[in-house]
């Protein structure tokens, strides 16, 4: 029988683990001087060094080093005053040089934690992720499989290597195995990986862009039936590239667990991968075998030894933390909390806060952003920041502010917009779209709608002030929703001797 | 105690993706228990004082600057490999399941 999530969790504990793989954004490879650039002509970025071609030596990028030990700190890490790189040796042609060069038992930075924050139905409640080591490694390079009837490895008939990518300094950061987050578990693993992406991000050594894979994530699900305290086997589930797909992945892989394990079934410790568009995962490698990298230290490569004081003086230009940040914009915003989740969710607090910047008034620039160029977004299925720019809406919103456009004309701007018609002030030029601000244009509006209801008219002349709601209605139409709609009731009152 | 099985030679050459047949196998253990039994001796003379050596030289944070330096061509990069095809080195069908 299928549990679902709910049923499984009363069964069951989750227990879980993460592994984070991020490119830093360095211009050069992390062993070699060649490009890092996304989407570059296939084999158009290496040389002798990072094809492993015979006599070739690698050279540490200190960018990547620095990049890396900045990460450690800002994830409450020690830096290991000793540090090695190690050679994972495989066969797999996505390393032309048959190892990948990586850290083994001696990573650069080991023993730190992060802490997330998420909603509960308790309020809000921290869980404390520790990190059990950040290290250092290269990038591998893309395989293309070619023949099979998907795409996919099993089934090809040969494969196509492009290796733009082997060598571009890889970040991996571990945490420790995290229990207790409950039924909490997706939400807990998906606010990780979100803290995790903005401080990458604050720290400015990656471009964290989940899809184009500057940063994936890994994550290991174990089960154990409740109060038993014997940990389960993990499987661990790959490809999950979106932070919806990390809350998703664990999600489902709970609920596929749990049944197995009911229907007395057991867990095969084995990579699975996720599939983006049921949400489920399917097995990959199995890992019964239990795997021999044969790793020793990297001969070519002499050990890596931050002095105190170096790494000091990193600590000492760490940025602000985005936790505190969010803290600091939310008082500054005077933002209610279900609110600032709504921003951070829609990943939209930047762009607020850079809106905001250029002068917008930061409620206005909140719920232009949440409202209606996210609607916009939802129908097109793509992300907000994709449509428009902060300084065009910080734009828009000053045009409202000095009375050049009213809501509903701010609207068609936006929209015009997006549907690439220019700049806003392109597009209202092009539409016509300019608040008629006109008193004597607007007066014979509304003397037309007063002669068209001459009984409603006398009703707001006797008193009836709501009555004049069906005449101001009939003023916007006339004129096209271009008129202040506060405006056409100043003059209408006025004219009907009410104000 | 041999140094080294003949399981775990077998299990090397599988690693290592040789074939070797039983009689190699047989050979081969025993050779390499040889040659690891005078390795061995280093182990002896070397106190507890001595680390294991992995750099010879005594040197440590040998850096690069982050600077892009020119890259082969993608004709020069490809010259060497035994098939390629769309700008690309092509391999056989990779087996088993690796990732």
């Amino acid at each position: 029988m299928a549990l679902n999530f709910d049923q499984a969790l009363e069964k069951y504990e989750p227990t879980l683990g993460l592994e984070v793989h991020v490119e830093l954004n360095t211009h050069s490879k992390m062993f070699c001087g060649c490009a890092t650039e996304f989407g570059a002509e296939p084999n158009t970025q290496t040389c002798p060094v990072c094809l492993g071609l015979p006599g070739a030596l690698p050279a540490v990028n200190g960018k990547a080093i620095e990049s890396t030990i900045l990460i450690g700190l800002a994830l409450n890490c020690s830096i290991a005053p000793y540090s090695r790189f190690a050679r994972k040796n495989y066969f797999y042609p996505d390393m032309p040089k048959n190892f990948q060069t990586s850290q083994y038992d001696e990573p650069i930075c080991i023993n730190g934690y992060l802490d997330v924050e998420i909603d509960t139905e308790e309020g809000k409640k921290t869980f404390r992720v520790e990190i059990e080591r950040v290290h250092m490694e290269e990038d591998t390079g893309k395989s293309l499989h070619v023949g099979g009837s998907t795409g996919r490895i099993h089934g090809a008939e040969y494969s196509l290597l492009d290796y733009n990518r082997a060598g571009i300094p890889l970040v991996e950061i571990v945490t420790k195995m995290i229990p207790g987050t409950d039924k909490y578990a997706p939400q807990v693993a998906r606010a990780y990986v979100t803290e995790l992406r903005d401080i990458l991000r604050s720290l400015g050594v990656s471009d964290v862009k989940m899809e184009q894979g500057s940063l994936r994530c890994d994550a290991n699900v174990s089960l154990s039936p409740r109060g038993s305290g014997i940990l389960g086997t993990r499987s661990e589930t790959k490809n999950v590239n979106s932070l919806r797909s990390v809350e998703r992945a664990i999600f489902g892989e709970i609920e596929r667990q749990a049944t197995r394990l009911e229907s007395g079934e057991r867990i095969i410790q084995e990579t699975r991968h996720f599939l983006e568009e049921s949400g489920l995962t399917r097995a990959g490698r199995s890992k019964e075998q239990a795997e021999d990298y044969r790793y020793f230290p990297e001969p070519d490569l002499v050990p890596v030894t931050p002095s105190a004081e170096w790494v000091e003086e990193l600590r000492a230009t760490l940025p602000e933390k985005p936790s505190t940040r969010r803290k600091r914009l939310q008082e500054a915003w005077a933002v209610p909390d279900k609110e600032m989740t709504s921003l951070i969710n829609a990943e939209l607090l930047d762009v607020v806060e850079e809106t905001v910047n250029l002068g917008a008034d930061p409620s206005k620039a909140r719920s232009w952003w949440l409202g209606e160029i996210s609607r916009l977004a939802n129908e097109k299925d793509v992300s907000a920041t994709s449509l428009v720019t902060a300084s065009q809406v910080a734009e828009i919103i000053a045009l409202i502010s000095s009375g050049e456009l009213t809501d509903k004309l701010a609207r068609q701007v936006v929209e015009g917009v997006v549907n690439g018609e220019g700049t806003p002030r392109e597009v209202i030029d092009a539409r016509g779209l300019k608040v008629v601000s006109d008193d004597s244009a607007l007066m014979a509006a509304i003397e037309s709608a007063i002669a068209a209801q001459p009984d409603t008219a006398e009703r707001v002349r006797g008193g009836n002030i709501p009555a004049a709601g069906a005449l101001i209605g009939a003023v916007m139409k006339a004129t096209g929703g271009q008129a202040d709609a506060a405006k056409v009731r100043e003059l209408l009152l006025k004219h009907l001797g009410q104000a | 105690m041999a140094a080294i099985s003949r399981e775990e030679v077998a299990n090397l050459a599988r690693l290592a993706r040789i074939e070797m047949t039983d009689v190699e196998l047989d050979h081969l253990a025993t050779e390499m228990d040889v040659i690891l039994g005078a390795v061995a001796r280093v182990q002896e003379v070397a106190g507890a004082e001595v680390p294991p050596t992995s750099h010879p030289l005594p040197l440590t944070n040998v850096f690069r600057a982050d600077v892009v330096t020119p890259s082969l061509t993608p004709e020069e990069a490809l010259s060497g490999a035994p098939a390629k095809a769309d700008q690309r080195f092509k391999v056989p069908q990779i087996l088993g399941d690796a990732e």
